[in-house]
C-alpha cells in the first residue's frame, strides 16, 4: 500500500486515480498531521510526500516517519528548488520526483524503491565487524542489528558485491535508484552519509564506505 | 592622462591667463612710465643746459670785439662750458671735446638759432647744443655774428637714472607675478572645487548610484548648474525606480503565474495518463481528443517549466551544480536519451574532462540539437573539442541557415522568425534558456551561418566552471 500525502484535493485525486490505474493500492491524506496519523494506522509500504503542506510540512512528516520506521519516502518537489531537495534528503527521503509528476515516472521510482526490499542473495557475507545476511536482508554490526532503509541496504549490497571496486555516482544512481543518466548525485552522497552514520564508528574517517575523490565510492579495503 | 589634463585643464589655463595678464600689464606700465620719465628727464636737463648757455653768452657776448680773435673764442668757451667749443669761421677754441657733428653745425649755420641733438659717442650718450651768437645792429636788427657756440653734455647720469627706473618697474612686475599665480590658483580652485564635486556626482550617477547629489553653494552659475544636475538626477532616479518596479512586477508576475499553473498541471499530467491508458477502449473521436489533451498538456508543462527556469535566471536564483563531467559522454547520453544518435553525427575525442553542471549542459545540447533537427536539414553534426581551459561544442546543420535579419534575435525570448515557425513543439524560450545556462557557467553561446549553408551554434564553456 502506498500513502499519498498531498494537500491539493484535485492533484491528490488525480494521482490517486493514476497510481491505482497503474496497479497500486493507494491511501491518501490531505495534511501533514493526518499523513503521520495515517502512516501509524495503515503502515504503508511507501510514502509519496508533497513537501509544501499546510500545518507541519513535508520535511517534518518525513522526520517523524524516519523516527519510527525505515519505510521508503519519495518526495514531490518543484524543479530547481534545490533547497527542497537538499532539505528533503537530509530529512531522510529516499528519492524525489519533480512536479508536475508524470504517473509513469512516479510509478517507475516507486517500483525501483520497492524492489530494493526484495532480497536476491543466498548467503551471509562478513566484512570486518559487519555481517550482511543477503537472504533475510539484515545487517548487524558487532552482533547488533542495524536497521537500514531499503535504499541504504541496496547501496550497501551493491558496494559489497565487489569490495574495493570504485563505483561512480552515476553507476550507483543507475544501479540503486534506477535513474537515467541525469540522476541527481546528491541522492548518492546523502544516502552514503546516512549509511555511514549507522555503520561507521567514526563517520568522518569511514572504514567501510570510503570516498574516492573525483571518482565515487568503494567498500573497503578493510 | 596627466599630460592631457595639463594641456587642457581649467587650472593651468586660468594660471596661464593670470600670469600673462599680469606680465603684460606690468610691462606696459613700466614701459610707458619709463618712456615718459626719460623724456621728462632729458628735456629738463636740455632746458637747464640751454638756459645756462644762453645766459653765459648773453653775459659775455656784448664785451666781444669783432671780428673775434682766438683769445675771444677761448674766453667765451671758458665762460660757457668746459665741454664747449666756440668757432668763428675758420677759428676754433682750442680745448674741449670735439663731438660736434656736421649736421648740427649745418643746422646752426643755416637755421640761425639754437639747435639740440642727442648722439652716442665714446660709448656714452650725449646732448649737443649749438647756437649762433647774435649781435644787435644799431638799427636794432639782430644778425648772426658768425660766432657759434657748441656745448656737449654727458647724459650718462640721466640714462642711469632711467635704467634704474626700468629696473624698478621690472622688479615690481617680478614681485607681482607670484601674487598673480597665487590669485590664479585661488580663483581656479574656487571654480574648480564645485566643478570637481559636480564631476564626482556625475560619475557616481553614471556608475548607477542614483542617490548621488551635490550640495549647491552660493548663488553663482555653478550653483545653478548643481541644482539643475540634482533635479536631473532626481528625475532619472524616479523613472528608474518606477521602471525597475515595473520590471520586477512583470518578472514576479511571470514567476507567480507559472507557479500557480503548476498545481492544475499536476492534476492534468496525472489524469491524462489515465486517459492514455484507457485510450484503446475509446471511440475514435474520444481517443483522438484524449491524444490531443495529452500532447497539449505536455506542451503546457514544458512551457511552464521553461517560464519558471527563465524566472529563476531573472531573479538570480539559478544555481550552478558543478561536478566532474566527461563532456563527450554527457553529449552522447543526451543524444541517446532522445533517440537522436542515429540522426546526428557526433565528432568528439573519447574524453573531454570538465567541471560543469551536467543537467544544464544537457539542456543546452538538447536545445541546440533539437533546433537543428527541427529547423535545419541533415546531416546534423555535433563537434566537441577542448582547447586549454575551454570546452567547445559546435552544432551545425546543412539546412538553409538563418535569415540574416533574424540572426541577432535568435536568443530573444518568444522570438518567432516567421509565422510558419510559430507552431513548433518548443516553448519559444529554449535558446534564451540555453544562452542563460552558458552565461551561468561563465561561457557563451553564439550563432552564425556557415558559408556552405546551414546554421552553426557554438557553445563555449570554461573547463572549470566552478572556479572563476
Amino acid at each position: 500500500m502506498i500513502l499519498l500525502v498531498e494537500d491539493d484535493p484535485l492533484v491528490r485525486r488525480g494521482l490517486e486515480l493514476a497510481l491505482s490505474r497503474l496497479g497500486h493500492e493507494v491511501g491518501t491524506a490531505p495534511t501533514g498531521e493526518e499523513g503521520v496519523e495515517a502512516f501509524r494506522s495503515s503502515r504503508p509500504d511507501l510514502v509519496v510526500l508533497d513537501l509544501m503542506l499546510p500545518g507541519i510540512d513535508g520535511f517534518e512528516v518525513c522526520r517523524r516517519i524516519r523516527a519510527v520506521s525505515e519505510t521508503p519516502v519519495i518526495m514531490l518537489t518543484a524543479r530547481g528548488d534545490d533547497f527542497d531537495v537538499v532539505s528533503g534528503l537530509a530529512a531522510g527521503a529516499d528519492d524525489y520526483v519533480v512536479k508536475p509528476a508524470k504517473p509513469t515516472v512516479l510509478d517507475a521510482r516507486i517500483r525501483a524503491v520497492l524492489r530494493r526490499t526484495s532480497g536476491t542473495g543466498e548467503e551471509v557475507r562478513a566484512h570486518g565487524d559487519l555481517r550482511i545476511d543477503t537472504t533475510g536482508l539484515t545487517v548487524s554490526l558487532r552482533d547488533e542489528q542495524v536497521s537500514l532503509t531499503p535504499t541504504e541496504l541496496r547501496l550497501l549490497l551493491t558496494l559489497t558485491r565487489a569490495p574495493g571496486r570504485v563505483f561512480s555516482r552515476e553507476q550507483l544512481l543507475q544501479e540503486v535508484w534506477e535513474h537515467d543518466y541525469l540522476g541527481d548525485s546528491r541522492l548518492v552522497d546523502n544516502c552514503v552519509q546516512r549509511l555511514r552514520a549507522k555503520i561507521e564508528t567514526d563517520a568522518a574517517a569511514p572504514r567501510y564506505v570510503q570516498t574516492v575523490r573525483g571518482f565515487g565510492y568503494r567498500f573497503g579495503p578493510l | 592622462m596627466i599630460g592631457r589634463r595639463w594641456r587642457g585643464g581649467l587650472r593651468p589655463r586660468l594660471l596661464a591667463a593670470f600670469v600673462a595678464v599680469t606680465a603684460l600689464g606690468a610691462t606696459a606700465a613700466a614701459w610707458s612710465s619709463a618712456g615718459s620719465a626719460s623724456t621728462a628727464l632729458v628735456e629738463s636737463s636740455q632746458r637747464r643746459l640751454v638756459e645756462t648757455v644762453t645766459s653765459q653768452i648773453t653775459a659775455v657776448a656784448p664785451g666781444l670785439t669783432y671780428p673775434p680773435g682766438q683769445d675771444a673764442l677761448e674766453l667765451l668757451r671758458a665762460a660757457v662750458s668746459p665741454n664747449g667749443v666756440v668757432t668763428y669761421g675758420g677759428l676754433r677754441s682750442a680745448d674741449g671735446p670735439d663731438l660736434i657733428t656736421d649736421s648740427l653745425r649745418n643746422a646752426v649755420r643755416t637755421g640761425g638759432r639754437l639747435v639740440s641733438q642727442r648722439i652716442e659717442a665714446e660709448g656714452r650718450p650725449w646732448l649737443l647744443i649749438g647756437t649762433p651768437v647774435m649781435i644787435t645792429a644799431v638799427d636794432g636788427a639782430r644778425a648772426p655774428s658768425g660766432i657759434e657756440v657748441y656745448v656737449a653734455r654727458d647724459l650718462t647720469a640721466v640714462d642711469d637714472e632711467i635704467n634704474g627706473m626700468a629696473r624698478n618697474a621690472g622688479l615690481t612686475a617680478g614681485l607681482a607675478l607670484p601674487l598673480a599665480v597665487l590669485l590664479a590658483l585661488l580663483a581656479a580652485s574656487s571654480v574648480l572645487r564645485p566643478v570637481r564635486r559636480l564631476r564626482d556626482t556625475a560619475r557616481r550617477l553614471a556608475a548607477g548610484d542614483l542617490r548621488a547629489r551635490s550640495r549647491p553653494r552660493g548663488s553663482d552659475e555653478l550653483a545653478d548648474l548643481t541644482v539643475t544636475i540634482n533635479e536631473m538626477a532626481a528625475s532619472v532616479q524616479s523613472s528608474m525606480t518606477a521602471m525597475r518596479r515595473m520590471q520586477a512586477d512583470a518578472k514576479r508576475f511571470a514567476a507567480d503565474v507559472s507557479h500557480e499553473l503548476r498545481t492544475p498541471l499536476s492534476t492534468l499530467t496525472a489524469v491524462v495518463e489515465v486517459l492514455s491508458m484507457s485510450a484503446d477502449r475509446m471511440e475514435p473521436d474520444a481517443r483522438e481528443s484524449a491524444q490531443l489533451a495529452i500532447t497539449e498538456t505536455q506542451r503546457l508543462v514544458t512551457l511552464v517549466e521553461d517560464l519558471m527556469e527563465v524566472s529563476r535566471f531573472d531573479a538570480g536564483t539559478a544555481e550552478l551544480r558543478v561536478e566532474d563531467v566527461n563532456v563527450t559522454t554527457a553529449v552522447r547520453q543526451c543524444l541517446r536519451a532522445r533517440s537522436w544518435l542515429g540522426r546526428v553525427e557526433l565528432v568528439a575525442p573519447d574524453e573531454v574532462a570538465a567541471r560543469l553542471d551536467r543537467r544544464r549542459l544537457d539542456v543546452v545540447v538538447a536545445n541546440l540539437v533539437g533546433n537543428a533537427l527541427r529547423h535545419g536539414a541533415p546531416p546534423v553534426r555535433v563537434i566537441v573539442s577542448a582547447s586549454g581551459v575551454e570546452v567547445r561544442i559546435e552544432v551545425v546543420d546543412s539546412g538553409p541557415g538563418i535569415v540574416e535579419h533574424v540572426l541577432p534575435h535568435v536568443f530573444d525570448r518568444f522570438y518567432k522568425a516567421d509565422a510558419a515557425r510559430a507552431r513548433t513543439p518548443g516553448s519559444g524560450l529554449g535558446l534564451a534558456i540555453a544562452m542563460e545556462n552558458a552565461r551561468l557557467h561563465g561561457g557563451d553561446l553564439t550563432v552564425s551561418n556557415r558559408e556552405s549553408g546551414g546554421a552553426r551554434f557554438v557553445l563555449r564553456l570554461p573547463g572549470e566552471a566552478g572556479r572563476r
